[in-house]
């Protein structure tokens, strides 16, 4: 078991024959993702890798294929417009690598989302992966292995991180899903949560956030309420100046709120064992497990 | 990106928000020129990038254009929070008979953009939203709807009881809202809106940020940007698309990944350092991006060692070994650099290094330590 995909899951890919799509889709072939199509207007009719069939739009592709799962890899100009239309043509699952996508696009793709009650991962992110089944997204997967470790995290080069570390010391892996590091995202650590409490396969859970907004409190907060497994934290952003942008676009302190110091308080009161460096990980795991 | 309080007023004007008369000057010439030509009281206003200009002194009252001219002379040149000051706002002045807050956020948790008005307003609104949210109204707006009249006006109710100060409050309401979504703002805010003693609904400061996400579709907020008011090494390393932000401590950092390079910094406090700045290389390295990230460390005269933190996934190790060998052969480093490397092509990474004098680790803790103790003027260990 696993979260969110497995080996079953069917996926398209939005931007197929740009330069990270054709890049990332081989990779994804390669681990045995199964790619069903993809999507690159005006290319429809051709192939990716001779076997690929490429189709004219997401309404196209769903029909011909079936796929349940969408990967966009398309400019952030045109990301918002990817979504909607994935979700429009019955995607269950939309994954969104793109990093730059205007906030306020998001404001309009969140409610049309949801509404068509599909699931949102990014934008922003590095997809995920189902260790020896499946992978969306961009982890590489030779740092990966399958067990029964939940890996949920705001970052992308931090997850790969902690993750190759656990692999290291023989800690594999159930899930690994990375949110994104937006102000404005899909899918958000409590949902994460939430499907680890529930996959039997999953027997504690490794949560990498950051600083800037409230999700890692609130994420706290459900852990204290509604998870029986154990449950490992990181925050980056204890050493960032406030009302910086570091990097991602949602981690920035505004005033006083959204301190790396706070989130790790609210982790301490919720009884999630805090890893102080990325290293941490796996003796705090151990240790509940 | 933040732009100054004379650009956020000019995209409010063009909404049709109420705004006292005012022009720009950088000299205090041009300065006595505009009091000239606005007559009568005017207030000359530094722009800067801070908060808290009126209390450096960055604001001041002038009765005549001379007057205007000499405080313009002081406050031209003046730092404020560590910004030199380029340029003032002259402005007519405008009697006040009351003050209130307009703002709107982007909102994470509502995942929409946030209406924010109070009556007390012209002084800190978080303070105000820490110590008394009742003050506050927050209305969140659905984006796909826009801002109703029904929402603006009780957006005005709540700061005027007068209809007709409701009436322009809420015209004000639609305006600024406009500003926002056409702009892409991350922020918009008229601290004051004010209430003449003729009763007429006027912004008195305005500020507004932009979503750097929305600068490629709008090369004409991109050109509000003034390089001026920023740190020379962030405008630099912008322009060689890293992201870099400054800090005041010894390690320079160079990582790829945001949330890496947080932690990377974190773990340099962790071992008793002071990360001198943040940097990420992003994901796709190619060799020149490291020669930049190089360059403007090293000009950092307070930077005493270099760490290189690199895990490659898509970043591939050897593009960063092979612009470590470029950058250091065109401008050899007088500090010590220490390199942890792991991920893609890894074996090859560590050749081209090897090969060129280099020594480089694969675990980040040890690099850590040796960096900082290098910086303390310590051994590698």
């Amino acid at each position: 078991m696993s979260i969110f995909i497995d080996k079953s899951t069917t996926v398209i890919v939005q931007g197929i024959t740009g330069r990270d799509g054709s890049f990332h889709t081989q990779q994804m072939i390669e681990y045995g993702t199964k790619i069903v199509g993809g999507v690159t207007p005006g290319k429809g009719g051709q192939t990716f890798g001779g076997s690929v069939p490429i189709f004219n739009s997401v309404h196209d592709a769903v029909r011909a294929t079936n796929a349940n799962t969408s990967v966009i890899y398309v400019p952030p100009m045109f990301a918002a417009d990817a979504m909607m239309e994935a979700a429009d043509a019955g995607i269950r699952f939309i994954v969104c690598i793109t990093e730059g996508v205007p906030v306020l696009d998001m404001t309009r793709v969140h409610p049309f989302v949801r509404e068509k009650g599909a699931r949102l991962l990014g934008p922003n992110c590095p997809g995920l992966i189902t260790p020896g089944e499946s992978k969306v997204g961009i982890i590489p997967g030779r740092i990966c292995a399958p067990g029964n470790i939940g890996v949920v995290s705001r970052s992308g080069t931090l997850t790969y991180e902690v993750v190759y570390q656990l692999t290291r010391a023989g800690m594999g892996q159930s899930t690994c899903v990375g949110i994104g590091g937006d102000p404005i995202n899909g899918t958000s650590f409590i949902d994460c949560l939430a499907a680890f409490e529930k996959d039997p396969d999953t027997h504690a859970v490794a949560m990498m956030g950051e600083i800037g907004g409230s999700d890692e409190q609130e994420a706290a907060e459900f852990v204290a309420k509604h998870m029986t497994k154990p449950v490992v934290g990181f925050i980056a952003g204890q050493t960032a100046p406030p009302g910086r942008r570091m990097g991602h676009a949602g981690a920035i302190i505004s005033g006083s709120a959204g301190t790396a110091a706070e989130k790790i308080e609210a982790f301490e009161k919720a009884g999630i064992g805090v890893a102080r460096r990325p290293m941490d990980f796996v003796e705090l795991l151990k240790a509940r497990m | 990106m933040n732009i100054h309080e004379y650009q956020a007023k000019d995209l409010l004007r063009a909404e049709g928000v109420p705004i006292p008369a005012g022009d720009v000057a950088t000299t205090p010439e041009q300065a006595e020129a505009i009091a000239q030509r606005l007559g009568g009281m005017v207030v000359v206003k530094a722009q800067v990038h801070a908060g808290g200009r009126g209390k450096a002194g960055g604001v001041k009252l002038a009765k005549t254009p001379a007057e205007a001219r000499l405080l313009a002379a002081k406050i031209l040149g003046m730092q404020i929070k560590g910004l030199t000051v380029h340029k003032v706002l002259v402005t007519a002045a405008s009697d006040i008979a009351s003050e209130a807050y307009v703002g709107i956020i982007l909102d994470r948790a509502t995942r929409k953009p946030v209406f924010m008005v109070s009556r007390a307003g012209g002084i800190d609104i978080e303070e105000v939203a820490a110590t008394t949210p009742e003050k506050i109204l927050k209305l969140p707006i659905d984006t796909r709807f826009g801002l109703q009249a029904y929402q603006a006006n009780e957006l005005g109710f709540f700061l005027f009881d007068d209809i007709k100060k409701v009436r322009a409050a809420a015209k004000i309401m639609t305006q600024l809202y406009a500003a926002f979504m056409r702009n892409g703002a991350s922020l918009a805010e008229i601290n004051p809106l004010v209430v003449t003693p003729a009763g007429d609904v006027v912004a008195l400061d305005a500020k507004i940020s932009i979503d750097d996400n929305e600068l490629d579709r709008h090369p004409e907020l991109e050109a509000l940007r003034d390089e001026t008011a920023e740190e020379p090494s962030e405008v630099e390393a912008r322009n060689a698309h890293l992201t870099f932000i400054k800090l005041e401590g010894d390690v320079g950092c160079v990582v790829n990944g945001a949330g890496l390079a947080m932690a990377t910094m974190d773990l340099v406090k962790y071992y008793g350092g002071e990360p001198a700045n943040f940097l990420d290389i992003g994901g796709s390295s190619n060799p020149e991006k490291v020669v930049s990230a190089l360059r403007i460390i090293t000009e950092d005269p307070s930077v005493k060692a270099i760490l290189f933190n690199i895990f490659g996934g898509i970043t591939r190790t050897d593009d960063v070994a092979n612009g470590i060998v470029t950058a250091t052969k065109a401008n050899p480093l007088r500090i010590p650099l220490v390199i942890r490397l792991t991920g893609t092509n890894e074996e090859l990474a560590m050749k081209i290094l090897h090969d060129n004098g280099f020594t480089a680790s694969s675990d980040m803790d040890e690099a850590v330590k040796q960096a900082v103790a290098l910086a303390h003027g310590g051994k590698a260990a």
